[in-house]
């Protein structure tokens, strides 16, 4: 394929005090990297694992808009992906496979829906892994909602079928984002088994390797409905679920007002916001060691979607939704009209837990602390819509 | 011969030049560009999605006019046309 050459590197510094503490894994130097997708392009950042300065190079993609990313280590490789939409010529698959020095060009749209589905693709909203034993597989949500697959690491891809022809598949309706397929939660332990979000439209989960979806929104509430039909089927504009493979059968759930837990696979859904300023929100992120740990930002109203109270504060609970706790160390507490969107909310795998997000007026924070403590990692970005971390072997 | 001329941003290794001619007799703008996708399918499809429709915030020039306010892609081409291919003005 051809390669593009990437954007030149330049050095940032956090402005938190270290810590003496010890963090990161010791087997192997590991570096940090937290993948940035914004409005106008792509910045990568990179660290060591005391995550303390960070390098960052972009943009990549200069102009493009860039809903998702992925590093991908499953298989020997090391290869990010990118999904960049030009307003004007459409959204690319991109690929690297050294961490965004050249990235491919394909010279046809890999992402393509079928001609007989009278649909085009609008953008790609999510790039996610398959399962640890096939390393080879990755899915795609789209816009207009739908799920594609491939199965030879990103290089071509076919639509899930049942999906696609779903029959309540004509009265899924665009949120303000547009109808997109944003949330892929495959079963680590069931190959047959996989959970799909889509705004609007709720939840779907196959139990046969994608053959048939059933709506699974029992107890998620449709706030923009009249009052009699507030608890449909489906149609709810779910904006993201979280679960732990240590524990898949539980999942989280962000709604367009609504904070659920559900302990059955997405059967039922139960009411989890206990303590929190708003149940309104977009971002939804797991701890990645402990299956009780979720992290949120909740926003103010939809007709009014910044933090509330003008204070930007993650919030964060230890005991599966029972309670949440505010974080604020290092984060404005005053005069902070942000907001979060769906994927710009991020966790990496290091032993304390690094925590990151970005905000629509182009701050990206991290804490690696797991949230006790944050830095202002960049300013004046592009709006940011994604925020996702990896690893990679130190050079 | 019909020629089209593709912006800079399309042009690559293997697509030096942003001008595409056209030989093959073409009816109308939509004939023409697909003869322009078997030169450079990549082009093709940053022009135009899978339904086959022209992008949102892409216009197209026949000679001198934007064929939004002619016939659209079954508009006529002369044999000695010139199809622009211009990004939009919107932006953000």
């Amino acid at each position: 394929m051809p390669k593009t050459k990437a954007a030149k590197s330049r050095t940032r510094t956090g402005r938190t005090p270290a810590k003496k503490k010890s963090i990161g894994r010791k087997s192997k130097a590991q570096q940090a990297l937290v993948l940035v997708g914004t409005m106008k392009g792509a910045f990568i950042f990179r660290s060591d694992e005391s995550r303390k300065k960070w390098t960052v190079d972009g943009p990549h993609f200069r102009g493009e808009a860039v809903y998702a990313m992925l590093h991908d280590t499953r298989g020997g490789r090391s290869r990010t992906y990118a999904a960049a939409t030009s307003m004007h010529w459409g959204p690319t698959l991109r690929i690297s496979d050294d961490l965004g020095a050249t990235w491919s060009s394909p010279e046809r749209q890999a992402v393509r829906f079928p001609e007989d589905s009278g649909r085009a693709l609008a953008q790609i909203w999510q790039i996610a892994p398959g399962r640890a034993s096939e390393p080879n597989v990755l899915y795609c949500g789209v816009e207009p909602a739908a799920l594609f697959e491939s199965r030879d690491g990103g290089e071509t891809w076919q639509p899930n079928r049942g999906l696609l022809n779903h029959e309540h598949q004509p009265k899924w309706q665009p949120g303000g984002g547009g109808l997109c397929l944003h949330t892929i939660v495959p079963d680590p332990t069931n190959t047959k088994r996989m959970l799909i979000a889509m705004s609007t439209g709720g939840v779907y989960r196959t139990d046969d390797g994608g053959k048939t979806w059933r709506a699974r929104n029992a107890g998620v509430r449709a706030q923009f409905m009249p009052p009699e039909q507030r608890f449909p089927e489906f149609g709810q504009c779910v904006h993201k679920v979280v679960q732990h493979p240590d524990r898949p059968g539980r999942l989280f759930l962000q709604n367009h007002w609504g904070l659920y837990r559900s302990d059955d696979w997405g059967d039922k859904w139960h009411d989890i916001a206990n303590g929190v300023p708003s149940d309104f929100g977009f971002a939804m992120q797991m701890h990645p060691h402990d299956p009780d740990t979720v992290y949120i930002v909740p926003i103010e109203a939809d007709m009014f979607r910044a933090t509330p109270e003008a204070k930007l504060r993650v919030y964060r609970t230890r005991n599966a939704g029972a309670s949440w706790e505010p974080l604020t160390k290092g984060l404005p507490q005053s005069d902070a009209y942000e907001n979060v969107l769906r994927d710009a909310l991020a966790a990496d795998s290091f032993d304390s837990a690094g925590i990151y997000f970005g905000t629509r007026s182009g701050k990206l924070f991290g804490s690696r602390d797991e949230g006790a403590s944050w830095t202002e990692m960049a300013d004046g970005l592009p709006p940011i819509v994604c925020v996702k971390t990896g690893t990679t072997v130190a050079a | 011969m019909i020629t089209v001329e593709l912006p800079n941003v399309f042009c690559s290794a293997t697509n030096p030049t942003p001008l595409l001619r056209i030989d093959a007799t073409c009816r109308t703008v939509a004939d023409a560009l697909r003869e322009a996708g078997r030169k450079s399918p990549g082009a093709l499809d940053r022009i135009m999605d899978e339904s086959g429709a022209v992008r949102r915030h892409v216009n197209i020039f026949l000679n001198d006019e934007n064929i939004r306010f002619l016939d659209g892609l079954e508009t006529a081409v002369p044999t000695d046309a010139t199809i622009f291919v211009l990004a939009a003005v919107s932006g953000g």
